[in-house]
């Protein structure tokens, strides 16, 4: 799993790429760790090259989102793949 | 009825086996000619069981996880992923979407998602300890 993170003054931009599954999160949930506490208000978590992807995913994502609703941020999810797009309507997420 | 192929695999409940055990099962349900979504889908399966071993049968300690497919001549293909941990105290309370003992790493949708992707998804206790999750789909033939 590669994590990247791109800040600019606006927006935070983290693309995943690789498995995201509950070997790959823990190291994702590290990078949210890390992110510092002031944080843009618009937020994009760019899934376009995540090659499987299974609950773990989910967890990431509303990990995100929980960290970002502290602080009144919004969060975007796009470029979601066909496979990991079935996992979300699965659990309900439809509107991802 | 006669399985036509069967794989088992043993694995240590590490982490870095979930996308082992995936692979490994996909390759075999390949010869079923499945479509890519459903090979998705056999991925996705496999990976939540395995992943419920890793993080609840076995939270401690490593311990062995055994994983059974066959292929059956409807096309249909069976996967049971057992382990010999220490077991879901409630399987009902387990399955239901949301809910989860693994923290906010942890989504809740693992069994959700088994049920969703499988056509049928059993879960029991092991004699003896662990437990046991069987999952079956069918694969359709295509013309």
């Amino acid at each position: 799993m590669n994590i990247d993170i791109q800040r600019t003054d606006d927006s935070l931009v983290i693309k995943l790429s690789g498995d995201l599954d509950h070997h790959a999160a823990g190291k994702v949930f590290e990078s949210f760790t890390a992110l510092p506490e002031a944080l843009p208000r618009r937020c994009t978590l760019d899934l376009g090259g995540v090659t499987f992807m299974d609950s773990s995913g989910i967890a990431v994502v509303l990990g995100l989102r929980r960290r970002l609703s502290y602080i009144g941020a919004e969060l975007s999810v796009v470029n979601a793949p066909a496979q990991a797009m079935r996992v979300f309507r699965a659990a309900g997420m439809k509107e991802i | 009825m006669r399985p036509t192929n069967e794989l088992t695999l043993l694995l240590p409940s590490r982490s870095a086996n979930e996308s082992i055990a995936r692979v490994c099962v996909a390759g075999f349900a390949a010869q079923l000619d499945p479509t890519l979504e459903e090979l998705g889908d056999i991925k996705t399966v496999v990976s939540e069981a395995v992943t419920n071993c890793i993080v609840h049968a076995y939270p401690d300690t490593i311990g062995e996880i055994k994983i059974r497919c066959r292929t059956f001549a409807n096309g249909v293909l069976e996967i049971v992923i057992s382990d010999r941990g220490i077991g879901i105290p409630d399987i009902e309370k387990a399955r239901e979407p949301m809910f989860t003992t693994g923290g906010e790493e942890r989504s809740g949708m693992g069994f959700t998602i088994m049920e969703s992707f499988s056509d049928s998804c059993i879960v029991r206790h092991r004699a003896g300890g662990g437990t046991v999750v069987k999952l079956s789909k069918r694969i359709e033939p295509r013309t």
